[in-house]
């Protein structure tokens, strides 16, 4: 069942059409990536699907409901957002932060439930022994957890990141992803990512949606999505797309240094 | 022992911290509305003061030496008071400034709200005209000027499309602005109108009486609980405009309302004293530094320590060279900013 889906989506700031015709959908379960150059709209497409910004034209579908039409707590009550900063208040701890995403359910007063509901996300992703310092004292790695963990606790369908695994290390990306994903398949959630890594991507997400210049230029399995084909058209570069593991991963090519016969 | 209920225990510590910080800071407070009622030339105990308060509130049942009570209840109590409402609602303002727009800079004075009051308050002192007359011409005049910045800063960065750095440029333009047009009103004015205006920016609680203080009181009253309600809103909103979405607050029109709040709590101050503004800036950083940015702990705390902080510095401005009073604007900044700077230093090197 499709928890969250976007059907012919437009956008445009002032005069400048940034999202033509956007078409997707996510279930419960699935990880879907978003994926294209940078300026290619991932951004203002997880805004949109957010109610963030009004699409021009077209619908957004959150548990069957047109999220225009819901309150914002409603929205907050289905889907969380993850963004690509990591926050500012520097001297909020983790289990602070954490609880914050109990912030669509709380008015003033925090019950033992919500607090044992943070315990359990902390204990999800690992973050026990860190529930008492202060978020700005731990790595990106640790921050990033600390940010998925407040969107666990949020109880939504849907998770909606932006870009959750810039300025991390390899090992921290895949710790990360390896989360969502888990996440995901155990909890039946729906998560939409947008990802540069496209490795990254086509390892860890069911279904990728390619976008260039606003417009939708592939979507499907990553084993039909990446292609040498798809990147020459949507990145302008010439790279070999090897199939040899359990998902096909690309390596880029530097022009004129591809070997005779590769 | 379990780790759950250590990590339950560590967070019911920090609230107990929390609330005993508050609670410490009442008490202090307390003590020094009975030191500053009992400051002044005439001669009777801290103890009598608080008698005497206690005896004007409960005539009967407490009796306090008559002197005592009119001293207290006619000259004294109500410019104490008025310290205590103007710092609290001062530091509060700030506190959710800082908040919501996510700069320690930001406050009502550096977003161009009091330097409006400035201009507003130099009009009528220097050209005569307003839209209150009488004995509130400057007072109305100062009120709606900084109202005035408020919705401009407001206007101009809806019309940008509203967001925090948008409204921090949006004031400090507008300050500039305002303080050009004082300028030149001081440059035209006689001398004894720029001695008048000087002396307003010098800031005061020398002109409080018993009905300011209810005014200022009542828009407290009527603000301050529903910043308390609104706090975790404060609390999103204060990790950026992205998270607060996400979080289910609606942004935008949270910022207007906040933002409308805290210009209101402070035009309604600072037209009665004139620019005291070292507080809001920075009582809500020496909170912080103290308990954290938990706006449901924060936000009176930070009213507490600004209350002190102009109390106290109005005690001292009206005792240092007796019977001669120093505008407290002046002493805040002189005991407040090296007080400052030793906190943030020491907290850099800790």
């Amino acid at each position: 069942m499709a928890l969250i889906s976007v059907n012919d989506l437009s956008f445009a700031y002032h005069d400048r059409q940034v999202l033509s015709g956007i078409t997707f959908s996510a279930d419960a379960g699935e990880v879907l990536g978003l994926v294209g150059p940078n300026g290619c709209g991932k951004t203002t497409l997880i805004r949109c699907v957010d109610g963030m910004l009004t699409p021009d034209r077209g619908r957004v579908m959150l548990g069957g409901r047109e999220i225009c039409t819901m309150h914002r707590r409603e929205v907050a009550q289905a889907m969380a957002y993850v963004p690509q900063s990591t926050g500012n208040r520097t001297a909020a701890t983790v289990f602070e932060t954490v609880l914050m995403g109990r912030r669509p359910y709380l008015n003033w007063k925090v019950s033992a439930t919500d607090e044992e509901k943070v315990i359990a996300a902390l204990d999800l992703l690992d973050l026990r022994d860190l529930a008492l310092r202060k978020v700005a004292e731990l790595s990106g790695g640790e921050r990033q957890r600390v940010m998925i963990a407040r969107a666990l606790v949020q109880e939504t369908g849907t998770i909606l990141l932006d870009e959750p695994t810039s300025n991390l290390d390899v090992c921290h990306q895949m710790g990360v992803m390896e989360v969502l994903h888990g996440l995901a398949e155990e909890k039946g959630l729906a998560v939409v990512i947008a990802l540069h890594d496209l490795n990254l991507a086509a390892t860890y997400c069911h279904r990728l949606l390619v976008l260039k210049g606003g417009l939708v230029y592939g979507y499907g399995a990553p084993e039909e999505v990446l292609s040498e084909e798809m990147l020459r058209n949507v990145y302008g570069i010439r790279a070999v797309v090897k199939r040899d593991l359990a998902a096909p991963y690309m390596v880029p090519v530097r022009p004129g240094r591809l070997r005779e016969g590769v | 022992m379990d780790q759950s209920v250590v990590i339950q225990e560590g967070y019911a510590r920090l609230k107990r911290t929390r609330t005993a910080f508050v609670g410490g800071l009442l008490a202090a407070l307390v003590i020094l509305i009975g030191v500053a009622v009992t400051l002044g030339s005439a001669d009777y105990t801290v103890a009598e003061s608080y008698l005497a308060i206690l005896a004007g509130l409960f005539p009967g049942t407490f009796t306090a030496p008559e002197m005592a009570e009119i001293i207290v209840w006619d000259y004294r109590l109500h410019r104490v008071l008025f310290a205590v409402c103007a710092g609290f609602g001062l530091a509060v303002a700030g506190c959710v400034m800082q908040g919501i727009l996510r700069n320690p800079l930001a406050s009502p004075f550096t977003l161009g709200v009091a330097s409006a009051a400035t201009t507003g308050a130099s009009i009528a002192i220097v050209l005569g005209a307003g839209v209150v007359g009488g004995d509130y011409l400057v007072i109305g005049n100062a009120f709606l000027f900084a109202l005035l910045a408020a919705l401009a800063i407001y206007g101009m960065a809806r019309y940008r499309g509203i967001g925090s750095e948008t409204m921090v440029l949006a004031g400090i333009a507008i300050m500039y602005l305002f303080s050009a047009v004082t300028s030149l009103l001081q440059y035209v004015g006689s001398a004894e109108q720029l001695r008048a205006v000087v002396f307003w920016t010098f800031g005061s609680v020398d002109k409080s009486t018993w009905p300011k203080l209810a005014i200022v009181s009542l828009v407290l009253a009527c603000t301050i609980p529903y910043l308390l309600y609104r706090a975790w809103d404060l609390n999103a909103l204060a990790e950026g405009d992205e998270v607060a979405a996400g979080l289910g607050v609606p942004v935008e029109r949270s910022m207007i309302v906040f933002m409308i709040i805290a210009s209101l709590i402070t035009a309604v101050i600072i037209c009665f004293t004139g620019t005291i503004g070292f507080i809001g800036l920075v009582a809500p950083h020496i909170t912080r530094m103290a308990i954290g940015g938990d706006f449901r702990t924060l936000l009176p705390a930070s009213g507490l320590v600004g209350s002190l902080l102009l109390l106290g510095a109005d005690s001292v401005a009206r005792s240092v060279l007796a019977p001669q009073v120093l505008p407290v604007g002046i002493v805040t900044a002189f005991l407040g900013v090296p007080f400052f700077i030793y906190l943030f230093m020491h907290r850099r090197n800790a």
